[in-house]
């Protein structure tokens, strides 16, 4: 508990880093919020910026953004106007959240299965086709493979929608399926690796001795440690999806986080930009964080050295 | 395992005995002879091979110049007839060439960015694995700081700050890659400074350049290599991702990336300007992969039995 305390403790030392790299790596960029086609008379601009504080140095407005995110207050929008970026985000996120939650669900499903088989049929021909179609969900790119299943699926077949927004299942399947594709082929690799190496270990062996039937063997006694590094991966794969998401919710135009972030990031939002950045660092540390727990819970030598 | 390849290439006495009649393996002739049984990795080295060679080729023999629009045949389907055996896009330029002329755009990235990273990863790493304690404990305290920062999110803000130069790919892409190199080289000389068979070779009274020279970089070597092997396929991603988004290398110039997009915008009409530069970049990151993986099971020593 104190462990998990001061790890926690930790994160705030990243978060800082992540913010101040992502404040100060907007405002180095040429152009401002305010630049368009139309250019503004210089004392309207004067004004915006005063609204804004964009006249203040800018460590003073580093520091203003700082005091001002504590109260997990992200600011109003510069490209969106009337929209806070907090209220950005609570209409993005549920969209993006909907569609990685169920992504890194199917992922772990499915990838462990495949995983499984594999290893139970090692160096079969089974295994070797199973491994050879992972290494292509590994190799073969989101935005390689959303294309293709849209011109296969929807243009040519007609079955699904070929994109857009609106909750329903049909318009969901494409996207899941392209977010989750590598993450799935990753997890199965892994656990095909881990399992057989559980699978070699002597408490199998006696399991085996003592007449247990294969599938309680593994479903018993394998599953739990051959699980273990496919959990510690969850962190970084949630990281990619995360990324992954950005590219899908472009090609499906789906309106969520990603899309305003490549949207935001373009335009030079800087109080959007970085409030997605720190919204999905945060995100992204936290489930690390979450991950090495469960880690923890799951593995007893390491609960065992922390009791020690 | 044949019983010649049992003999470590560290053992003097080995080595002298051999050297008469029965030439030593090395670490790497054994290491060479390990990634030549894996079939997978052979055929994808092979596949590689062509590859490169029809990229910085091709455009040369090709009729077409990457740029040329044949206003006879826009948007026309692969054909013998034309000579456009890829088609053309919806300006007429041919797809092949312009497929070629992205692969050499997209492979060189790979390499440079992976060498940016490598620089950049295995400096950091010997240093913190060499010095430990104290430096060892800041340093990758920053690793792991910078490593649970979403990374692709600030490649995207350094291009949309920077500008999109080809050069600045290069950099951005390898600066933000080369965390796992350092790890994997700051383990390997931190297990490798306390070994056995370095700590024996101190002991018959070799020297420090000859320790490193002869037993720790010829054993960080082979993982440093496959980690490079798996990287480049890693960079090729991220610049297509970028390419992809817009946001990567810039007209006149392309890339496989650059190229998908293009395609997937008249994938309707014309999915062969999709199908072709997808298929050139899926199967070399396929081939690449299996090369990794290949090198990772001849190399690693863990895995040695």
């Amino acid at each position: 508990m104190q462990h998990s305390a001061s790890r926690l403790l930790g994160l705030i030392p990243t978060l800082l880093v992540l913010i101040t790299i992502a404040f100060f790596l907007i405002r180095l960029a040429p152009g401002g919020p305010f630049d368009s086609e139309k250019i503004l008379p210089p004392e309207i601009k004067a004004n915006l910026d005063v609204k804004y504080h964009l006249d203040e140095p800018l460590l003073m407005q580093y520091f203003r953004y700082l005091g001002q995110i504590i109260t997990l207050d992200f600011g109003p929008s510069f490209q969106y106007k009337d929209w806070t970026v907090n209220e950005l985000i609570a209409r993005g996120f549920p969209v993006s959240m909907t569609i990685g939650g169920l992504a890194v669900l199917l992922a772990f499903l499915l990838g462990t299965l495949i995983g499984i088989v594999a290893a139970m049929k090692q160096n079969t021909g089974t295994d070797y086709s199973l491994m050879g179609v992972a290494m292509l969900g590994i190799s073969i790119p989101n935005f390689v493979v959303a294309p293709l299943l849209i011109l296969l699926v929807a243009v040519y077949a007609g079955w699904l929608p070929a994109g857009g927004w609106d909750w329903s299942v049909q318009r969901m399947v494409l996207p899941v399926l392209t977010l989750a594709l590598p993450t799935t082929a990753y997890i199965a690799r892994l656990t095909r690796g881990s399992m057989i190496e559980v699978l070699h270990s002597n408490y199998i062996r006696t399991a085996r001795a003592k007449g247990l039937p294969e599938l309680l063997v593994i479903l018993r006694h394998a599953l739990k440690p051959a699980l273990l590094p496919v959990i510690s991966f969850m962190g970084p794969a949630t990281a990619g999806l995360i990324t992954g998401s950005v590219v899908i919710e472009r090609i499906y135009s789906i309106p969520g986080l990603g899309s305003y972030f490549v949207q935001g990031a373009l335009n030079r939002d800087y109080t959007l930009v970085m409030g997605v950045v720190i919204f999905y660092g945060v995100i992204i540390i936290l489930l690390n964080f979450i991950v090495d727990l469960l880690y923890a819970w799951m593995n007893p030598r390491i609960r065992y050295n922390e009791v020690q | 395992m044949n019983s010649s390849a049992d003999i470590p290439a560290e053992d003097p006495f080995a080595a002298a005995m051999a050297e008469e009649d029965v030439r030593g393996r090395s670490l790497w002739v054994d290491a060479w002879h390990r990634l030549l049984k894996n079939r997978a990795a052979v055929i994808s080295g092979v596949i590689m091979a062509v590859m490169i060679l029809l990229v910085l080729v091709g455009p040369l023999l090709s009729p077409w110049e990457g740029d040329f629009t044949d206003w006879d045949n826009t948007s026309s389907p692969p054909s013998l007839e034309t000579g456009h055996w890829f088609g053309t896009d919806s300006v007429g330029r041919d797809i092949l060439v312009r497929t070629l002329e992205g692969g050499r755009i997209s492979l060189l990235v790979g390499l440079v960015a992976t060498l940016v990273s490598l620089a950049i990863g295995v400096t950091y790493g010997a240093i913190a694995g060499y010095y430990g304690g104290f430096t060892d404990r800041i340093m990758m305290r920053m690793v792991d700081i910078i490593y649970a920062l979403p990374f692709m999110f600030f490649v995207i803000l350094l291009m949309v700050v920077f500008g999109r130069h080809i050069v600045l790919i290069f950099v951005a892409i390898g600066a933000v890659n080369w965390l796992d190199m350092a790890r994997i080289v700051r383990g390997q000389t931190l297990g490798l400074k306390n070994t056995e068979f370095v700590e024996a070779a101190r002991a018959c009274g070799v020297d420090h350049n000859a320790i490193i020279r002869r037993h720790i970089i010829p054993n960080l070597l082979g993982v440093v290599m496959v980690y490079v092997t798996l990287t480049i396929p890693q960079v090729i991603l991220v610049e297509s991702f970028l390419s992809f988004l817009g946001l990567g290398v810039q007209e006149p110039m392309s890339s496989w990336g650059a190229l998908v997009n293009d395609g997937a915008q008249d994938m309707e009409s014309a999915p062969w300007t999709l199908i072709f530069p997808a298929a050139f970049l899926t199967v070399t990151l396929y081939c690449f992969n299996y090369i990794g993986d290949g090198m990772r099971d001849a190399l690693d020593p863990k895995d040695r039995l």
